[in-house]
């Protein structure tokens, strides 16, 4: 069992999210950074859709009753077991009664603490993510609380695991984010286009697991920001009206009204999730066929970001 | 038809540009035959008024070779593939000014009686065409012409849920707490959308939709079972 003794302002379980309710008009949910996730998971030997935390500007203060194995990726959340610093992108072997705690971020927005055997909370639809707003998943589809007592599968020991430093994102700077035009790119004038990929954009603080928004140059319409509702991808670059950005993310609802510009290549949709406010994004335009091969590359790097340590 | 790429893990597959029961039947005929052949690749879908997002494994399937085998399936996709829509009768009470908050107001715009109005609205049968922006929101029509109302200038911040809105062509069940510009004529005392079910939400993109009208005593006894998960849906 963890007990959490301190929650953070927004921690939530998720696994990789689930799947087939949009139709119901419910979204998939599941961890902002795919990457940062899955690498977690995958340090402390779990499968890819093992439940885990996601911690978001300041992580929690957990106190774990059994023996096992965490790992804390993302985010750059300081963190310290019995009050001593900790590696992160690395197995941390815990005891019985140890305390672990996680600061406040100072690059990046959202981390992650996977936990050997992975998180056991019931599956709801499929899937063990928490989805607040709609109130489904996770611990009664809420941020997890003080006094709250997670349970965890049974596992083996975990061997120890690094990510070795060139493969840590730097969260830092102005990240290029590739994005695909459309599926309503021809709703924006070319001066509205330009503008978008001229950049930069700064990241808003009311972004959210649900979208990511953005200000900068006014993206301009050709005729109207209403379109007849259709259903809006993962990484959707939505304009209303004022011509300001809203990437939509994990959270988002699964149809709007408004045209959207472009859509963020799945692998760079975790860098737009980890800007934080104030800091800015740039978007450059790829093909499918490139946004492909980008998204190939990115499997590859992820195959080959956890070594085992060696002895 | 357009294939417009939305990402590398959809393709939104437009086959008109309007709101009409024709496209739609469409729209979600071409879904259903996507479900029933198991196209490789394809992870999920979400059907809307004329288009199909369809969402895909691009290690699984090349997307060229995706959109083809979707576009050999668009001739085929007729209502005649369809399995029976069904048919779901929703109480409403409209009655009572807390629940109807619009209702007297929107029929001042529209010249009729409230009583009028009332039974146009729920002498109609609707068509959910799809189910989106909130878990378990059906977006529907089939109104009677003479109920066609512009959506309210000023949206309301909060619209409770069950909440029965027409503006426009169209009609809405808000289906959670939610911002909202349809003018409210009446409430449903069932859950639209209810997490701890094992299905949470109530409606399906096709369902046939009949408001029944009842009053405040049976709005109130109907919620009561619906509070304690005991009530059961009259769909055929």
């Amino acid at each position: 069992m963890i007990g959490i003794l301190d929650p953070g302002p927004q921690t939530t379980v998720q696994d990789l999210g689930r799947t087939g309710q949009m139709r119901y008009g419910i979204p998939p949910s599941g961890p902002i950074d795919r990457f940062a996730f899955v690498v977690a998971n995958r340090l402390v030997g779990n499968a890819d859709t093992a439940a885990a935390l996601e911690c978001t500007l300041l992580g929690p203060r957990f106190e774990v009753d059994t023996p096992g194995a965490i790992a804390v990726t993302g985010a750059d959340m300081p963190v310290s077991v019995n009050g001593a610093e900790a590696p992160r992108w690395a197995t941390i072997a815990l005891k019985a009664g140890d305390v672990v705690k996680l600061g406040a971020t100072r690059t990046g927005v959202r981390a992650y603490v996977a936990f050997s055997g992975g998180l056991d909370v019931p599956l709801v639809l499929g899937s063990r993510s928490t989805y607040i707003r709609g109130r489904l998943g996770g611990i009664e589809g809420r941020a997890l609380r003080k006094g709250d007592r997670l349970r965890v599968f049974p596992s083996g020991a975990a061997q120890p695991r690094r990510v070795e430093r060139r493969a840590i994102p730097d969260y830092s700077g102005e990240p290029a984010i590739r994005v695909v035009l459309g599926p309503q790119a021809d709703r924006f004038t070319d001066a509205g286009i330009s503008a978008l990929l001229g950049g930069p954009y700064e990241v808003l603080p009311q972004s959210d697991r649900m979208g990511a928004r953005l200000r900068g140059s006014r993206v301009e319409h050709a005729r109207g920001h209403d379109i007849i509702s259709d259903g809006i991808a993962l990484g959707s670059i939505q304009v209303p009206g004022d011509g300001q950005p809203i990437v939509l993310l994990v959270d988002r609802q699964s149809t709007g009204g408004y045209t959207k510009v472009a859509t963020v290549c799945s692998c760079d949709v975790g860098r737009v999730g980890q800007a934080r406010p104030g800091q800015s994004l740039r978007f450059h335009a790829v093909g499918v066929a490139e946004a492909h091969r980008l998204l190939r590359e990115s499997d590859a790097v992820l195959r080959a970001a956890v070594k085992e340590e060696i002895a | 038809m357009r294939f417009l790429p939305a990402g590398d893990l959809a393709v939104c597959v437009e086959l008109g540009e309007e709101i009409s029961v024709e496209v739609n039947t469409r729209v979600r005929a071409l879904e259903f035959l996507i479900q029933q052949k198991g196209l490789t690749g394809v992870l999920e879908t979400v059907p809307t008024y004329s288009s199909l997002l369809v969402y895909y494994d691009p290690r699984a399937v090349a997307y060229d070779a995706l959109c083809a085998s979707i576009a050999e399936l668009v001739p085929q996709a007729t209502t005649a593939v369809l399995p029976p829509s069904r048919a779901v009768d929703l109480p409403c009470c409209y009655e009572d000014p807390e629940l109807g908050v619009d209702l007297a107001a929107a029929a001042r715009r529209l010249g009729l009686s409230t009583d009028e109005l009332v039974r146009l609205h729920a002498g109609a049968e609707y068509l959910v065409y799809f189910i989106g922006f909130t878990p378990g929101l059906p977006y529907m029509t089939g109104m009677p012409e003479r109920i066609n109302i512009p959506r309210l200038d000023t949206p309301r911040t909060k619209t409770p849920p069950g909440s029965v809105g027409i503006g426009g062509i169209q009609c809405c069940i808000y289906s959670v707490e939610s911002p909202g510009g349809f003018w409210i004529l009446g409430r449903t005392p069932l859950a639209l959308y209810a997490p701890d079910a094992s299905e949470p939400t109530l409606l399906r993109p096709g369902d046939r939709v009949r408001f029944r009208r009842i009053d405040r005593a049976e709005f109130d006894s109907i919620s009561a079972v619906v509070a304690a998960r005991t009530y059961r849906p009259v769909i055929s």
